[in-house]
Order: structure tokens, then C-alpha cells, then sequence
């Protein structure tokens, strides 16, 4: 161990060490790209329905107008989520969390630790929630959401959803000015491995991206999209409504929506997320909600109900 | 002997806008309740931190006062028969009243009798009436609920646990699946679980386990501590920054303030902007100098949720944060340096303020137009328009740069601190600065005349052009803010108080000088009735909120003619003043009858003297010149309608003495447009036909 405290990868381990011992599966990064942990199906899906889910994941997160060339000590085009979500959301979420931050080594009598008030919204993705930002020392280091709507839809079972900004929390524990400093392992530092591929991104998403070829992939993503969520293909369609969110953001970047633009984009990849949530749904009643250990009749009735309405 | 109660409710962080209202509204229902279960109480004190809010009542009575009721029955004829004795209706009575038919008496009720029953109602105790106290924790009241786990509950944040102790017992109820018990929490991590033996103990205890309940004592220490901090310091004490002082005093239950510094290069970032990263991001206070020049220092005043170990840790942590805030806006700063206002201009060609109107560019090309607008109405003079010709020609500059897109909060505010550095002249620079004002219905209007007048062409230039494409609010659906800035469009003309401008012609004029596209102006010949009436609209919400103007004093004084915005408001008070008065009833009732006969009418004829033919129908006619002549002269809406009020009587009597509707088509004819004629006049006061009295 760095005698700086946990490395990138000992922080990841603890956390995930942490977390399995409280019954969450450990989940690996879904291999689309995507903004943010909650876009994984792991959170997304998951969180949709009465079916209890407990997972923990990595989630590489990538933000291409977040890119600075690798030149800014705080923003990257490519960052790493560590996101926990436990549905039903447990009565001691709030301490559950607190051993997470003692088991990486911080003792909260030595820190000042709140829960600020921060209300999450994704309307591209129909979600919302209500919880904090956990402050460490005045630093945001955790997103605390209770999710109240996914896909649009208020949710059966309330879903907790921590996501820990990982870059931020080393560059705490390692007391590192810049996110580039952060050793990855004994020996060898993030901006060793991502200072170039950083500069690359940057690169490309504000200077060569080819815009004519990325409004071509946005309609053809959005075409496969709702041709697949038609034929009731839940996985694959959300893949493509991914690869749409992705590449409008690429295309933002760029400048290239205008703010008149935005909101009818934003609607269309709506639209579609809440599509895919609704045949989820139904998908896994027809199931009978396989995770469910009791109940599962009066949910698959609820949901066969609600399609027949639709 | 009377009782201690004391009822916390204590659940996970709530936001901290929320917590002073928790307080309140748990103090006041719980004394609501008392009320309503007649148990008398003394003094009732309220807590609250960030992760309970409390009741305590003292002097509680033991028990609700015993009542002692008369309960009428039924008439003595069907409570017995013939033969005096009860019937069936009288047993039930007795019974159904928890009695019998021994303890019945007869009684006479206007003549005649009949039975009555003598009831004692015991009080229940006041143990058993607190249960009822869940709905009242239930019912209070959040701007945002949410729902937790699988229940179906919606409260501000999960509740934990519940105190409810009335002297040494608890009162046992169940809220959101949560029991009460006399358990409480102490500080989250400095302090431990508490067993309140006695209601009385709780403040004492709380505090030992580092909980301060009481916000105003929280808020005292706080204050106490950073003067502390600033005393021999030369610091001047930040405390005056009252929201971040409340807003802080919501978010610790264990205050403990420290200070932190940065570096003192960046103290070459605008002061605003070091604001702006201190307080509203990190709630910071920030540090300036006891001083006359009273500059920012490279310190600033945190408060921590907790005691003073480790502190230096805390305070490292907060600068490493705030040093990474400051080197981004620093990094900002030095970007926006290279670029001149005219460079920053030549930007705004390229962003569309809307795709259907133009760039930001056009639209300060249409708000040197409009300029030319207002000085006319406005009369400005030469120097005035100088500033605002400059200001007109580069307003918008500063959503170019890369400190506005940071700080959205700060657009306008970057544009005076870049434009005083640019070397504008300092009035243009205000006058950028002050273009949004209000930001918010109730929000400050500009400090200067000028300021004003940019921000009534920046919202008028709005208005104009979304009516124009047909993008008008409808419903909660108003995603360009045009209620805002129409309610801002009002509030700063009734301010300026000029008494000539009638708002639709000045309305008509902008649009005008907007010189839209012809296909659009036709648009907006259509919705130009829209837009008037969107102004009023908001002119009426200005009276019914801020001057509690009733209704149809609301519809009376907007019905005018005579489309002065502060005149209306003025007519409404007037009205609203006069409404108790004798005089009122007969203004309205002879007003109401005037503009009742002539509303169909065609546009009016001139009255034929010859055909006047009774003394009161010439006394009116001869009433009414003199009244035109008051109207053209005087525009001060209390004249008016005083000389309204003098003219009542005259139009009462000629309605007494006149027939209208005559034979002779001619004299009919007459009369009515000497109505008509006095109709016009007075709804260039009010539409009287809309009071009721």
C-alpha cells in the first residue's frame, strides 16, 4: 500500500469487498459507453419493478464535453463511477454508506461529513430522485438518490443509488492536487495510463469528429432502436438508445445543437428510454418477476393490466 | 398537577430550507390539536436541526375538562303515550345517550314540550387524546415528499424514530411504521443514543451528546464563533451575510467555525466570482478586511457539523476544494482576458438567441431600436442615451464569455465587472448589469433609471418576438419565462410613475421599431390582443397579491380605456378605498345604468342641444361638457373621480324624470348618445360595469 493511502484499484477493491459483504452483487462495467453508472442496465432496468436488486459495479463514464485536452487537474472526458444500488432501499442506507468511507480509512471524527440537499434529475432517461450530495471536507465525493420516476414511470420499489466519484475520492485519500498524480497501483499513476487517450478524446471530440457521420449514427441508432423496442427486445434496443445518448453527446460537444434543438433530441431519446422501461417491465412479468420471493401474482396481474390498458 | 409532553420526530438530513418550516408547522398543529381536544397548555417551545424537529408543551393539563350537557329528545308527544308512559322513541333516546328512561325531564321550547336528558361527559386523558398527535406529525407539510423502501409513504426524508413522553411515559402511537419510545439520537457521529427519562431532560442531554436543538441558540454560536474568529484579525465579521447565516445554522446540529485560506493569487479573480465559489457552492463565508477599502482577503469562514478535534484536517480538506474551485475559475478569468468587448460582440453572430429569431447579435441590433422607442415615451436626455446606446450595442457580450458559462447565476454581473475593466463608462457597465432584473417576481428591480430602462427593452424585445412566432405561455408551459418578464416589464413601469404613456400605444411602437419580418408582423397583428392582455394579466396579479384588490375592482380598474399601467393601479385603490362610502353606490349604480344602455352602441354622434327637453336632461348634458373638460385637463385619477362623483346625482335624477326609450325615435336617439357620451368619458376612469355592490 502507498504509504499515501489506498491506491486507485485498493479503493475499488474495498468498496468492492464492502459492499458484497452487504449481499450486493458484484457487477462488472456494462461495455457500452455511456455518462454515467445509472445508465447501465444494472441501475436503469433494475430499478424498474417490484424485484429486489442489490449490485455494485465500476462504471468507466464517459463525458466528451467534460474533455480538456488532459490538461485540467479535476476534468476528464472519461472518469469512474463506483455505483451501489440497493432496492428496497434498506432502512440503514445512510450508515451502510458511512462504513464505506470508515472501511476506506476515513474517520469521520477526523472529517466533517453532511448530507446536502441535492434532487437528481436525467430527464433524457425519465429518472429522478431525492437525496444529497455527501460532502467530505466540503468536497462532493457520493451522489445519494432515492429514485422516486425511471423511465417516467414512479417506481414500485424505491431504489438507493450511491455513485461514488472515484477520481475525487482518491485524489482526497491520496492528497494529490491533480487527478493525473493518483497512483493507480503502487508505481503507477492514472495520468500514466490516461493522460494520453484524455488527450486523444479531446481531440477528437472537439476538433475531428465527423459531424455528418455522427447525425448519420444518430438516426440509424435511433431507427434500430425503436424497430427493437417494437419487437420487444429490451436488451439490445436499450443498447442502441446508448449508443444515441453517446453520440448526441458527441455532437453537442461540438456546438452543434442548438439550444432550440436540445429539448426535441433530449425528447426522442425519452421517449424511447421510456419505451424500453415499459417492456422491461412487461418482459419480466411475463417472467414472473424471477427475483420476487413472494408476491410475485398480485405484480405480474398489476403489470398484465396495465398492458392490456396499453 | 399538570404535564410535561415532549414530541420529537427524528428522520434522515433534510434539506435545509425545509427545517424552520418543519418547526413551525409541528408547533403550531400541535397546539391546534391541543386546542381542538380542549386540554389547556402553557408555554410551548419549538426545536429543530437537520435530522429532527421537536415539540415540548408544558403545564399540560391531566385530562380533558368534564362536560355536563342538556340533550334535547323528541317531542313529549311521541316520548309517551296517551297514557304517560315512555314509547319506544323515548328508550331509544335515553339509551342511545348512555341513560334511562328514569332520568328523562320534560321541558317546554316555544310552547312546546319536550324531553330532555342531563349528560356527564368525563374528559378522557390526556395520555390517551396524544395518540391522535401521529396525524399531526402525518400532516406536516413538505415542498418535495419522497417515498423510501417499499412503503407507499411520502414525507420529506425516512423517518427514524419518534419521541413521544409525557412526563415519564411514553405515548405509545406508530407513524410510518416507526413506534414511538423515549430513545433519542445525539450527534451522528460524536454522540450516542439517549434515554430521556423525563420531556425536561431532552435539551440537556442533546447537548451532551453534541446536539444543539434550539436553532436560535445554534445560530447565536455560530455567530459568536466566527466574530471570534475575526476579533484581532482585522477581519470584518461576515456574519451580514444573512441567507448563507441561516442556511448554515440548517445544516450542522453541532456548530464548530473555522477558517481556511488560498492562495492570494487569486485574488486577482473578480470579487463576485470568489463569492459566488465561496458562498453559494461551498457555503463559505468570505473574509474582507475591517477596513475602509474593505477587500476580499485569501481567507474564509467555514462551520463544521462538529467539535474542534481534528479541525486542522477539516480545514485543509475545505482549502484543497475551494484552491481547485478557485484555480478553475482563475483558469476562466485568464481565458476571457484575451478577448475584447468587440471580440466577444463579433461571437454573439454565431449563437442563435432562438432559431426563429436570430442570433443574440440581432437582438441587440433590435434593442438599439426599441432604444429609440423609449426615449420618446421616456424622454430621455442626450447623455442617457449616449449610456444606453453603448449599453444597447454590447449587452449580451458576456454570455460569450467563459465565466458566464461557468457561472450561469452570474450572467450580467460578469458583463459590468468585464466592461468596467474594458474601460466602459461605469453607468453602461450598470445598466448591463442590471438587464435582468427582476429575476424573480418579487426579485429587486434595477438600483438605477438607466438599468431600467435596459431591462424593460431586454424583456419588451422578448415579449414581442416570441408573441410574434405564436410561442405564448399556455398553462405551467412557459419555457422562455415570459410571465416573469412580463410581471418584470410592469413592475419596473409602475416604478418609473410616468403618467403619460398609455402601454398599448408603447406597445405599438415597439413593435413597430422591432421592424419584424412582414409575414410575422401579420402573426403578431393577431396576437397583439394577446399580449396586452398578458400584461394586464400580470398587472392584475400585482394588485391581487401585493394591494389585495378585489375581484371586481381588479376587472373595473383593467377595463379602462385608458391603458396606463400605474393609473390602473392607482383607480383600483381608489375604488377599493371608496367602496365603503355612501357616495360609491351611487357612482356605480348610475355608472352601472349608463354603460348598460349604450354597450351595443356605434361609434357616437354629437348631441343635438335643441332636442334637450327637461331640466334634468340639460343639467346632465351640461354636467357631462364640464366632465370632458375635467378629463382632458386632469389625467390624476383621484379628480377624476371626484368629478365622477359630483356627476351622480345628476344622472340619478335625469333616470328619474326621463323616459329613454320614446316614441320620437330622434329624442330617443339623443338621449341615448348623451349616455353614450358620458360612457366614454368615464371608462377612461374604470368599467364600472364590472363592480358589484
Amino acid at each position: 500500500m502507498a504509504d499515501k493511502g489506498l491506491t486507485f484499484q485498493e479503493i475499488i477493491l474495498t468498496l468492492q469487498k464492502y459492499w458484497s459483504d452487504q449481499d450486493c452483487l458484484l457487477m462488472q462495467a456494462y461495455d457500452t459507453e455511456k455518462g454515467a453508472g445509472t445508465m447501465s442496465p444494472y441501475t436503469f432496468l433494475r430499478s424498474l419493478g417490484p424485484e429486489p436488486w442489490n449490485a455494485a459495479y465500476v462504471e468507466p463514464s464517459r463525458r466528451p464535453d467534460d474533455g480538456r485536452y488532459g490538461d485540467n487537474p479535476n476534468r476528464l472526458y472519461q472518469h469512474h463511477q463506483f455505483q451501489v444500488v440497493m432496492k428496497p432501499s434498506p432502512k440503514n442506507i445512510q450508515e451502510l454508506y458511512i462504513g464505506s468511507l470508515i472501511a476506506l480509512g476515513i474517520d469521520p471524527l477526523q472529517h466533517d461529513i453532511r448530507f446536502v440537499e441535492d434532487n437528481w434529475e436525467n430527464p433524457s432517461l425519465g429518472c429522478a430522485g431525492l437525496g444529497w450530495e455527501v460532502w467530505l471536507d466540503g468536497m462532493e465525493v457520493t451522489q445519494f438518490t432515492y429514485f422516486q420516476q425511471v423511465g417516467g414511470m414512479e417506481v414500485d420499489s424505491v431504489t438507493a443509488e450511491l455513485t461514488y466519484g472515484l477520481e475525487r475520492l482518491a485524489s482526497y485519500i491520496q492528497d494529490v492536487e491533480s487527478v493525473y498524480d493518483i497512483e493507480w497501483a503502487d508505481g503507477v499513476k492514472y495520468g500514466e495510463i490516461f493522460k494520453e487517450p484524455e488527450y486523444e478524446h479531446s481531440v477528437y471530440t472537439f476538433e475531428e469528429s465527423n459531424l455528418e457521420m455522427l447525425f448519420q449514427l444518430l438516426d440509424a441508432y435511433e431507427k434500430e432502436a425503436t424497430l427493437l423496442i417494437d419487437q420487444g427486445l429490451v436488451h439490445p434496443g436499450y443498447d442502441y438508445v446508448l449508443k444515441c445518448s453517446h453520440v448526441f453527446n458527441l455532437i453537442d460537444a461540438r456546438g452543434a445543437v442548438s439550444a432550440t434543438d436540445r429539448p426535441a433530441y433530449l425528447r426522442r431519446i425519452r421517449s424511447m428510454a421510456r419505451n424500453i422501461a415499459k417492456s422491461f417491465l412487461n418482459e419480466r412479468a411475463k417472467l414472473n418477476f424471477p427475483l420476487l420471493k413472494e408476491d410475485e401474482a398480485q405484480w405480474v396481474e398489476k403489470y398484465r393490466l396495465e398492458s392490456e390498458v396499453n | 398537577m399538570t404535564h410535561t409532553f415532549l414530541l420529537e420526530v427524528g428522520l434522515e438530513d433534510m434539506p435545509a430550507e425545509v427545517i424552520v418550516q418543519a418547526e413551525q408547522q409541528l408547533v403550531n398543529k400541535t397546539k391546534a390539536f391541543l386546542d381542538e381536544s380542549h386540554l389547556s397548555y402553557g408555554k410551548v417551545s419549538g426545536f429543530s436541526t437537520p435530522r429532527r424537529f421537536a415539540v415540548m408543551v408544558e403545564d399540560l393539563a391531566e385530562k380533558q375538562p368534564d362536560d355536563d350537557l342538556t340533550v334535547r329528545g323528541p317531542a313529549q308527544k311521541i316520548a309517551q303515550d296517551e297514557e304517560g308512559n315512555w314509547t319506544k322513541a323515548a328508550i331509544g333516546f335515553s339509551k342511545g345517550q348512555g341513560g334511562s328512561v328514569d332520568e328523562l325531564m320534560i321541558k317546554d321550547e316555544d310552547g312546546t314540550p319536550y324531553v330532555y336528558i342531563e349528560k356527564h361527559i368525563p374528559g378522557k386523558e390526556t395520555k390517551e387524546l396524544l395518540k391522535g398527535l401521529a396525524t399531526v406529525v402525518e400532516k406536516i407539510e413538505f415542498p418535495k415528499n419522497m417515498k423510501w423502501g417499499t412503503t407507499n409513504y411520502h414525507y420529506v426524508r425516512p423517518v427514524h424514530w419518534l419521541v413521544a413522553l409525557l412526563d415519564e411515559e411514553v405515548v405509545p402511537f406508530e407513524v410510518f411504521d416507526v413506534k414511538t419510545s423515549n430513545r433519542t439520537e445525539g450527534h451522528r457521529f460524536l454522540g450516542e443514543t439517549i434515554t430521556l427519562n423525563r420531556p425536561e431532560e431532552y435539551e440537556e442531554k442533546l447537548k451532551a451528546e453534541y446536539v444543539l436543538p434550539r436553532r436560535a441558540e445554534r445560530k447565536a454560536e455560530i455567530v459568536k464563533q466566527i466574530e471570534d474568529l475575526c476579533k484581532g484579525r482585522r477581519w470584518d465579521a461576515p456574519t451580514f451575510y444573512r441567507e448563507l447565516l441561516e442556511e448554515v445554522t440548517d445544516l450542522v446540529e453541532y456548530p464548530t467555525a473555522f477558517y481556511g485560506t488560498f492562495d492570494e493569487e487569486y485574488l486577482t479573480i473578480p470579487d463576485v466570482v470568489l463569492e459566488t465559489s465561496m458562498m453559494d457552492h461551498q457555503r463559505y463565508f468570505p473574509v474582507r478586511e475591517d477596513s475602509r477599502s474593505n477587500h476580499l482577503l485569501p481567507y474564509f469562514i467555514s462551520v463544521r457539523n462538529g467539535d474542534d478535534q481534528y479541525l486542522d484536517n477539516v480545514a485543509r480538506g475545505n482549502e484543497k476544494v475551494l484552491t481547485a474551485r478557485l484555480a478553475d475559475a482563475k483558469f476562466f478569468y485568464e481565458e476571457d482576458q484575451k478577448s475584447s468587448i468587440p471580440d466577444f460582440v463579433e461571437q454573439l453572430k454565431h449563437v442563435d438567441y432562438h432559431d426563429q429569431l436570430g442570433t443574440l447579435y440581432d437582438k441587440q441590433l433590435r434593442a438599439g431600436k426599441l432604444l429609440e422607442v423609449v426615449k420618446d415615451y421616456y424622454h430621455l436626455s442626450a447623455s442617457e442615451m449616449e449610456t444606453l446606446k453603448r449599453a444597447t450595442s454590447i449587452y449580451k457580450f458576456d454570455l460569450m464569455t467563459q465565466m458566464v458559462d461557468e457561472f450561469p447565476t452570474l450572467q450580467g454581473v460578469i458583463g459590468e465587472v468585464y466592461a468596467l475593466e474594458r474601460g466602459e463608462h461605469p453607468a453602461v457597465a450598470q445598466a448591463i448589469s442590471e438587464q435582468y432584473l427582476p429575476t424573480s417576481v418579487m426579485g429587486g428591480l434595477p438600483g438605477t433609471k438607466l438599468g431600467e430602462y435596459m431591462a424593460l427593452i431586454d424583456k419588451f424585445d422578448a415579449l414581442i418576438q416570441f408573441f410574434s412566432i405564436g410561442l405564448i405561455p399556455t398553462g405551467s408551459n412557459d419555457p422562455y419565462a415570459l410571465r416573469r418578464q412580463a410581471i418584470g416589464v410592469v413592475r419596473i413601469m409602475l416604478d418609473l410613475r410616468v403618467g403619460h404613456i398609455e402601454v398599448d400605444q408603447f406597445i405599438n411602437d415597439l413593435i413597430q421599431a422591432s421592424e419584424l419580418p412582414v409575414s410575422r408582423e401579420e402573426d403578431l397583428a393577431e396576437n397583439k390582443a394577446a399580449l396586452m392582455n398578458f400584461i394586464e394579466d400580470r398587472l392584475e396579479q400585482i394588485m391581487q397579491a401585493e394591494y389585495q384588490i378585489a375581484h371586481d375592482v381588479r376587472q373595473a380598474a383593467l377595463g379602462t380605456t385608458h391603458k396606463n399601467l400605474s393609473w390602473m393601479l392607482i383607480v383600483a385603490q381608489i375604488l377599493e378605498e371608496e367602496k365603503e362610502t355612501e357616495a360609491f353606490k351611487t357612482v356605480v349604480e348610475s355608472m352601472t345604468r349608463v354603460f348598460n344602455m349604450t354597450e351595443d352602441r356605434d361609434a357616437i354622434q354629437t348631441i343635438d342641444e335643441d332636442l334637450l327637453e327637461t331640466d334634468s336632461e340639460k343639467a346632465l348634458a351640461d354636467a357631462v361638457e364640464k366632465l370632458e373638460s375635467v378629463f382632458a385637463q386632469e389625467t390624476w385619477p383621484k379628480t377624476r373621480y371626484e368629478a365622477l362623483e359630483e356627476i351622480s346625482p345628476l344622472i340619478s335624477d335625469f333616470f328619474d324624470h326621463n323616459m329613454i326609450m320614446v316614441e320620437n325615435e330622434a329624442v330617443k336617439e339623443n338621449r341615448l348618445t348623451l349616455l353614450q357620451k358620458l360612457a366614454i368619458i368615464a371608462k377612461q376612469f374604470a368599467d364600472f360595469s364590472q363592480l358589484v355592490i
